[in-house]
């Protein structure tokens, strides 16, 4: 409708303003500028934040929130409710909750980073090549991730996992990592093959290979800090559906084992006595969720700030 | 069909007064039509021109009652139809005018069109929510459109969905659908813009059969002078959201009494002024958030002069019997 | 419409083929002891060695392995668990109780996501759109590892409300809070993408087109904006189902609920191997299979396709 166009042209200059990138590092800053000046104002960022910190500080320092030892459990007290120190009661085995959820959030901090990590990585490689050289690469790169996408996650994260730890001295941190990461690259990659599809037409892509730029420089220096916004996004979504889905393999027994501290073997546990005590199951539960709650938000509000089309 | 109350079969079949509708946007209120007026009568085909931007399509819209509202309101002004203020009835009674007394075409039929219901069913549509038709007596009738709009083997094609049809064929659906009720008055917003430049020639010469046949008040909404010459009675030439001139189609092409009409009038390229520069107008359509005080077109005039620069707005002057022309030196503008 | 459906068929071919083979080779390749990987921690005796090793062609080579593996898989023979029982079997008394578990979470989803997502696309911007749009957000996040104990212990157990847990056989009723708790994993996204969908679909010109010709606001709405808006609603269906096969694991073993993903969750505690790579393979392939469906399902309700 010509009549209707005119209306939506006057706020085109706003939406323009926040489009992302068009190669010059002024116009960037301007785009992050604005991004942060959205961020700034969302109360569902902040949230975020402090979620997080709260729960990296937890993963760094345990003992700043408590002075008791998760490990030391008498089982005269079992199921005792709360308690000087032990604020949350104790569990089947007459172990501190609070003390056991606190110190769980640092095994879910290491696994949530360095599974995505890792997953970011591959994503990288296998998205910026897919883009990048297009072709015969990107068909087989494609069918790859199409087969890896037609396997439910889970039951994938199962099978690996399993095979992943066949040792049952190992506390299975290793293997969940690894499990993660090789099964969530999927959709980095298509972030980033994505982006450098839409940015290898742009003037400045094309320049810098007009000026002798090779595929690496290209990629690193030009392609990659363009499309770095929605990447971190993806990633950061990711990291919190990992320390999730890393509670729930530990939750079936395939995920952290044996004496490991995981709020998803504690939710197990706890699950079982839930009639006798509420607490040992509920509060992991509540950290847990909060946790992958708080980088979920957070992602979810830097991609609002960076794409206000979505809004 | 009940009869609405208030309607004269003797007052005049489409009468717009005054019309002014506004989009309330988070950036600002949009004026996209300030005070239109124009009227229609039976078998008479009413023109209404001028570039995107200037209120046609809103215009069409607020008679049909259709705006999207919020953002679009109707701030003021009447659409009378047989002189019953249709602005005063309630949605109800309001839908009953829809289609069955005024209909509309629209431009880009593939995207008007529902794609996933066959043609039958969206023309069947009309007949059992209006007529309480059942679906096989709508269907039968449904039929009967096709063929009144020319589409060869209508009973074949009556279950094929929209893109299966051309261009050309999707438009003639359309004019089926909007005749389905027999409508007094057909509002064809754009009709021809998205096809080839023969089709064109073949729809507008079947919209003029069927009004002449059915004896229709049309409202031809268009940018394009070329179409409006053949077909048109009367022009209204709308700029900014108003109508700046209205004339007979004749007078207007002879003599336009605006300089905005004379300015479009010189941007059709034409074939005996062949080697010559094409006059195109200067600058763009004001945005609606910020119409020019007094004339709306006066900083791309060219012989505006102090007193089209500050309100009031030029009234409607009126040039000739039936014609009307909103510059205050309309005199300087004809005889030029 | 059929080279659209020849078309997906030969991509199934090639990604059932594809995930199956990524499966076992999960399972199998480059393992030192196969066998002890499949019992895991647990002994395994001379005869269950002699039984797994001819069972999955150990002495052969690792695609002829993989060929006998398919061939089981295509002819409906899972093979053995570790007990003894046939994984056929098994799979034949559980998945009945899966199958009322899923499609009953997928009706509440999708009761609770089409009309809750109609009603926010409708009144953009209000009261019930912002609530809804911070709720999905939570739900979106919650693993179903919280909500699946969380929802037993509150409803079940400490209110009452529901059966904490659901015994052999269960009823629809015993069912009803794990799959209120299996639709979580799925609604949000359902409901986020009607309400997109709805929202655009009102903005179309059809919309304009089907006011001009008179209709009421309701048929506008629940005929020819809500065909249109399903299409990508049904769609998700497909991707769905992967949600619902992890929910169902968790929230079986959680409810006691004897479907397939109780058995699964007890084959990984009890270390059973075969059953748990039977029990994969199964589900892989259901999955592809309504993935499938749900292509053709898409192309029934989207003449666009069909016609292609």
């Amino acid at each position: 409708m010509s009549d209707m166009n005119s209306v939506t042209a006057a706020e085109a200059p706003e939406k323009l303003s926040a489009q992302p990138r068009r190669g010059k590092s002024d116009k960037n800053r301007s785009l992050a500028g604005d991004a942060w000046n959205d961020l700034r104002k969302s109360k569902i960022f902040w949230f975020a934040v402090v979620l997080v910190a709260a729960v990296l500080l937890m993963a760094a320092w345990p003992s700043l929130f408590t002075s008791a030892d998760p490990n030391e459990c008498a089982l005269n007290r079992k199921h005792a409710g709360p308690s000087g120190g032990a604020i949350f009661g104790y569990d089947f085995q007459g172990c501190d909750v609070y003390a056991r959820t606190i110190y769980g959030a640092r095994n879910s901090i290491i696994v949530g980073i360095a599974s995505t990590a890792l997953a970011g990585i591959i994503g990288i490689i296998f998205g910026l090549s897919s883009g990048y050289f297009g072709g015969a690469v990107d068909a087989v790169l494609s069918r790859i991730i199409d087969i890896m996408l037609s396997i439910p996650f889970l039951l994938a994260g199962i099978v690996l996992s399993r095979r992943l730890s066949s040792d049952p001295n190992d506390n299975g941190l290793l293997a969940v990592i690894l499990t993660l990461g090789l099964l969530t690259w999927t959709s980095s990659a298509r972030v980033m093959r994505s982006a450098v599809i839409a940015s290898k037409s742009q003037d400045y892509v094309a320049a810098g290979r007009m000026l002798g730029a090779g595929p690496g420089r290209l990629m690193f220096r030009h392609i990659l800090p363009n499309s770095i916004a929605s990447f971190i996004v993806v990633l950061t979504i990711l990291l919190g559906v990992n320390i999730g889905v890393e509670a729930t393999l530990s939750f079936l027994g395939v995920g952290l084992k044996g004496d490991a501290i995981s709020w998803g073997i504690a939710i197990s546990e706890g699950t079982g006595f839930a009639r006798v005590a509420s607490g040992p199951l509920v509060w992991p539960a509540v950290f847990l969720g909060l946790t992958v709650l708080a980088f979920i938000m957070l992602g979810d509000a830097i991609r609002d700030a960076f794409d206000p089309k979505l809004r | 069909m009940d009869v609405l109350p208030g309607v004269d079969p003797r007052a005049p079949l489409l009468e717009v007064n005054d019309l002014h509708v506004e989009f309330r946007t988070r950036d600002g209120v949009a004026k996209a039509v300030n005070g239109a007026n124009f009227w229609l009568s039976p078998g008479e085909t009413l023109a209404i021109l001028g570039e995107s931007g200037c209120g046609k399509s809103v215009t069409a819209q607020a008679i049909m009652g259709i705006l999207d509202s919020p953002p679009g309101f109707i701030t003021k002004g009447e659409v009378r139809y047989r002189g019953l203020d249709l602005l005063t009835l309630s949605e109800a009674q309001r839908r009953k005018v829809r289609a069955n007394k005024i209909a509309m075409i629209f431009q880009d039929a593939l995207s008007a069109l529902n794609p996933v219901y066959s043609v039958g069913f969206q023309l069947g549509e009309l007949f059992r929510m209006h007529r309480g038709m059942s679906r096989a007596d709508a269907k039968k009738r449904s039929v009967e459109l096709l063929d009144l709009v020319k589409i060869p083997a209508a009973r074949s094609r009556i279950n094929d969905y929209p893109h299966q049809f051309s261009g050309g064929m999707r438009q003639r659906v359309m004019i089926a659908m909007a005749l389905a009720l027999d409508p007094e008055v057909l509002i064809a917003d754009e009709p021809t813009t998205a096809l080839d430049v023969t089709v064109q020639a073949q729809i507008m010469g079947l919209l003029a059969d069927l009004q002449r046949e059915r004896n229709m008040g049309l409202i031809l909404i268009t940018h394009d002078m070329g179409v409006v010459a053949d077909v048109a009675d009367r022009i209204s030439v709308m700029y900014a959201g108003k109508v700046v001139e209205e004339a007979p189609v004749y007078d207007i092409y002879a003599k336009p009494a605006h300089p905005y009409t004379r300015a479009l009038l010189e941007s059709i390229p034409r074939l005996d002024m062949k080697g010559q520069q094409l006059n195109v107008i200067r600058g763009l359509p004001p945005a609606l958030t910020d119409v020019p005080k007094g004339c709306a077109f006066n900083p791309r005039c060219r012989f505006a002069k102090d007193p089209c620069r500050s309100d009031p707005p030029p009234p409607a002057y009126a040039v000739a019997p039936h014609r009307t022309a909103r510059c205050h030196f309309f005199r300087e503008v004809l005889g030029e | 419409m059929f080279r659209y459906i020849v078309r997906r068929l030969l991509q199934m071919v090639l990604t059932f083929f594809g995930a199956t083979f990524v499966v076992f080779a999960l399972v199998f390749a480059n393992q030192d002891d196969p066998l002890q990987a499949l019992a895991g921690e647990r002994p395994i005796t001379e005869s269950q060695r002699l039984a797994l090793t001819e069972r999955y062609h150990l002495d052969e080579g690792f695609f002829t392995q993989y060929g006998y593996y398919m061939k089981g898989l295509l002819t409906g023979d899972f093979g053995e668990s570790l007990t003894q029982r046939k994984i056929a079997d098994l799979l034949a008394d559980a998945w009945p109780t899966t199958a009322r578990l899923a499609l009953l979470a997928l009706v509440i989803a999708a009761v609770i996501a089409i009309s809750a997502g109609v009603f926010s696309a409708l009144r953009r911007g209000g009261v019930f759109d912002n609530v809804t749009l911070v709720a999905t957000l939570i739900i979106l996040a919650m693993p179903i590892v919280v909500i699946a104990p969380l929802a037993q212990l509150v409803f079940g157990i400490q209110l009452g409300w529901f059966p904490p847990t659901s015994g052999a056989d269960p009823s629809l009723w015993a069912l009803f809070l794990p799959a209120l708790v299996l639709a979580s994993s799925v609604l949000a996204t359902q409901l986020r993408v009607t309400r997109t969908s709805v929202a655009e679909n009102l903005r179309s010109d059809y919309v304009r087109t089907a006011r001009a010709k008179g209709l009421s606001y309701r048929r506008v709405v629940s005929v020819h904006v809500l065909r249109n808006s399903l299409i990508p609603v049904i769609t998700l269906i497909g991707v769905d189902l992967g949600q619902l096969m992890a929910g169902a694991i968790v929230t079986e073993g959680v409810f006691n609920i004897p479907g397939v993903g109780f058995n699964l969750v007890r084959a990984i505690r009890t270390e059973d191997g075969p059953l748990v790579v039977g029990f994969v393979s199964v589900l892989v392939i259901v999955f592809l299979v309504v993935n499938l469906l749900v292509d053709l399902l898409y192309a029934a309700l989207d003449p666009r396709i069909r016609y292609e």
